[in-house]
């Protein structure tokens, strides 16, 4: 976006404090996420620059907390088996969805999507209310149903993306040449649909990692997850563990962004080249 | 391809069966697979979010606790028209059921009572102990009995309110949720402005959601605009800028604007270092928290589909425009900006819809008056046990964001939502 020969002074002023303005917001998005990281680090339990010195003491207070480790080993194996639940059931409903046309589709559809749209405050009400009759609540595997459930919509959202630019002849070619059903989607659907369904599942996992609300209704103080105890944290005393937390969740974060980034490149270099 | 010659003469498939016929059960039998692959995550959405969800909303239309604690009482007021004193034998009913009720069920009617007049849940506990005095009595010293117990009975309000809470379904909790209640002669009518506040916190969600797209929309529309007209290289660089906070925790940022807005906090050491301000300034736990808070978690679901759509414009609009002579704002608004509105559309309603349900931010970055209708649902389901209340404010909330989100799959559509 080099200025043209033709700009007027105005136009000139204008494009540096177009800039300047366009700094601003980048820093407003970015500064609030790194600036906790060095704190994390700090000698002293303060939240101020410059930092007295360098310390790893809050991320050893963290592993020597059975409870902080409890809320860790719970949001893993929630995180996990929810995501498998949703992964697996979003990827058959997209491929149901796009494979014909029937009435009623755009409904089944906003139904698949809902939970990303309910307040999640009401989600969580609902399920605290109901899974109770189930027997579900304060057990990890009501946990992981509520968090499939929320989950889903991201993995249908991304997996239909990746169907959109698919060529159902393949698998037609595949039948003709005589594999069975299943034969043809391990072979041939599901190794071009994976980019989708990967990312599909990562969204499922990270909607899981940091969901807190269900967790507040759902979760027992036994069984809490690791954002549902810096919940409690948070409201009891700002402590520099919590600091170490947030920087752990960020480098997460950073993780699952790389991957989710080379994912979109591939993708985006397969498209290029299959017209 | 398909032409028939004659009906004697139609094309048929090797094993004889016509290809009409052949071709239209092939097209049934992709349906039935279709509905087959999808019917399991349908079913398991059902069980594990819709029926929660309405087994919810529900409770906002039924009124229990004096149906199931004093069940023939219950229906005996509803017989009564509730002009002066109910029939003596209905106050004999009460009294007999007051007294065997069991404690939990007594409790959740006596808590319930006491939502319409302060001071009903320890006055029936009272009548309660003394309940074995009222069992002596006829029915014509019934009223006489109850008043020696206490003299509010002797206040016809007191027992409209026992009727009003007579009937297991009920439009009770949902006026409440707007302010609204039923007079003596049943019109609606509002309550009385010390209990009126969920017409105000009803506003002010809206009011912050409002602002909160708003500033998202001032806030993204530069950067939008400058990461689709730089080249990709560059773009793709700022880009993970956006993204990073879009996979970044919501707790954590906002644990992050908490460290930064606080009276000890960043902003504040920094201003006061830089002379900016002498004494620290109150950033947080009030509506300038929320804000800042807010936006920062929601502008990047703005800037990422404005984005997206500002990619596909030609930048060569602009630069016919300047050539035809319009200056460059003129250009923007008039060439580039309306090819710009099914990002816009995307991205204002979707911020919008997402502020309407905020719980998390404003509990902790806002003051007791930046509350959203979240935490006052959150609020009834647990401290206080109203649940009646908050189904009833669930419902309010639920059907102002099915509504924003029927405009959104109207204009933008669910099948253009994206994630990535």
């Amino acid at each position: 976006m080099a200025m043209p020969s033709y700009a007027t002074t105005f136009d000139r002023i204008w494009y540096v404090t177009f800039r300047v303005i366009c700094c601003l917001v980048f820093a407003f998005l970015f500064i609030p996420i790194i600036v906790i990281i060095p704190l994390s680090f700090n000698s002293e339990p303060y939240f101020t620059y410059p930092m007295p010195g360098f310390s790893l003491r809050w991320y050893e207070e963290f592993f020597a907390s059975p409870q902080w480790l409890l809320g860790l080993q719970n949001s893993i194996i929630v995180g996990i088996f929810a995501t498998l639940v949703a992964t697996v059931l979003g990827t058959l409903a997209a491929l149901g969805l796009n494979r014909a046309e029937y009435p009623g589709k755009t409904t089944i559809l906003a139904v698949l999507i809902s939970p990303i749209v309910v307040p999640i405050v009401i989600t969580a009400a609902g399920m605290f209310y109901f899974y109770a009759k189930l027997g579900l609540t304060g057990t990890l595997a009501g946990l992981v149903f509520a968090h499939a459930t929320i989950g889903v919509p991201f993995v249908v959202i991304t997996v239909s993306a990746t169907l959109a630019g698919f060529d159902y002849n393949l698998i037609r070619a595949g039948a003709s040449l005589g594999g069975d059903p299943l034969r043809v989607f391990f072979r041939i659907t599901l190794p071009l649909i994976l980019p989708g369904v990967v990312a599909g599942a990562l969204f499922a996992f990270i909607t899981s990692w940091d969901e807190l609300v269900i967790a507040i209704f759902l979760a027992s103080t036994e069984e809490h997850t690791l954002p549902r105890r810096m919940w409690s944290g948070i409201r009891e005393l700002l402590s520099p563990t919590i600091m170490a937390v947030a920087t752990m969740l960020i480098m997460t974060s950073v993780l699952l962004m790389i991957v989710m980034e080379l994912l979109r490149r591939r993708s985006e270099r397969l498209r290029g080249i299959t017209p | 391809m398909v032409a028939t010659t004659g009906s004697h003469d139609v094309m048929r498939t090797a094993d004889g069966v016509p290809l009409r016929i052949k071709l239209r059960r092939a097209e049934r039998m992709r349906k039935v697979w279709a509905i087959t692959l999808v019917a399991p995550l349908f079913l398991f959405l059902v069980v594990g979010f819709i029926l929660p969800i309405i087994s919810l909303l529900s409770l906002s239309i039924e009124d229990p606790d004096l149906t199931e604690g004093f069940p023939r009482t219950a229906e005996m007021f509803q017989e009564w028209d509730g002009e002066g004193f109910p029939p003596p034998e209905a106050m004999a009913t009460f009294a007999e059921e007051l007294a065997v009720a069991g404690r939990g069920e007594f409790g959740r009617a006596a808590k319930r009572l006491n939502y319409d007049i302060s001071g009903f849940k320890s006055m029936v506990k009272k009548t309660a102990r003394k309940s074995e005095e009222l069992a002596l009595l006829s029915p014509e010293q019934m009223l006489d009995g109850f008043i020696k117990i206490d003299k509010d009975w002797g206040d016809p309000a007191y027992w409209l309110v026992i009727k009003n809470a007579s009937s297991y379904y009920t439009d009770y909790y949902l006026l409440w949720s707007l302010d609204l209640q039923r007079d003596k002669e049943r019109e609606i009518v509002g309550v009385s402005p010390d209990r009126a506040i969920y017409v105000d916190v009803l506003l002010r969600t809206i009011e912050i959601s409002f602002a909160v797209t708003l500033l998202c929309f001032l806030l993204g529309l530069p950067i939008a605009y400058l990461l689709a007209t730089l080249p990709t290289r560059i773009s793709n660089l700022l880009l993970i800028l956006v993204l990073l906070p879009f996979w970044t925790s919501l707790l954590v940022r906002t644990t992050s604007w908490i460290v930064l807005l606080q009276n000890e906090g960043l902003i504040n050491d920094a201003a006061l270092w830089l002379g900016l301000w002498n004494e620290p300034q109150e950033l947080i736990r009030n509506r300038f928290g929320v804000y800042v808070a807010m936006v920062h978690i929601l502008l990047p679901f703005m800037v990422l589909p404005m984005y997206s759509v500002m990619k596909t414009i030609n930048p060569w609009h602009m630069r016919a425009a300047a050539s035809l002579g319009a200056p460059g704002w003129k250009a923007f608004l008039k060439v580039y900006f309306p090819q710009c509105m099914p990002g816009v559309a995307a991205g204002t309603l979707l911020v919008f819809i997402l502020s309407l349900g905020y719980y998390i931010t404003p509990a902790l970055v806002g003051g007791p008056s930046d509350q959203m209708t979240s935490y006052w649902i959150v609020q009834n389901m647990g401290r206080t046990a109203n649940w009646g209340l908050g189904a009833a404010l669930s419902v309010v909330l639920l059907l102002l964001t099915l509504v924003m989100f029927f405009i959104y799959n109207r204009f933008v559509g669910v099948d253009r939502l994206k994630v990535n």
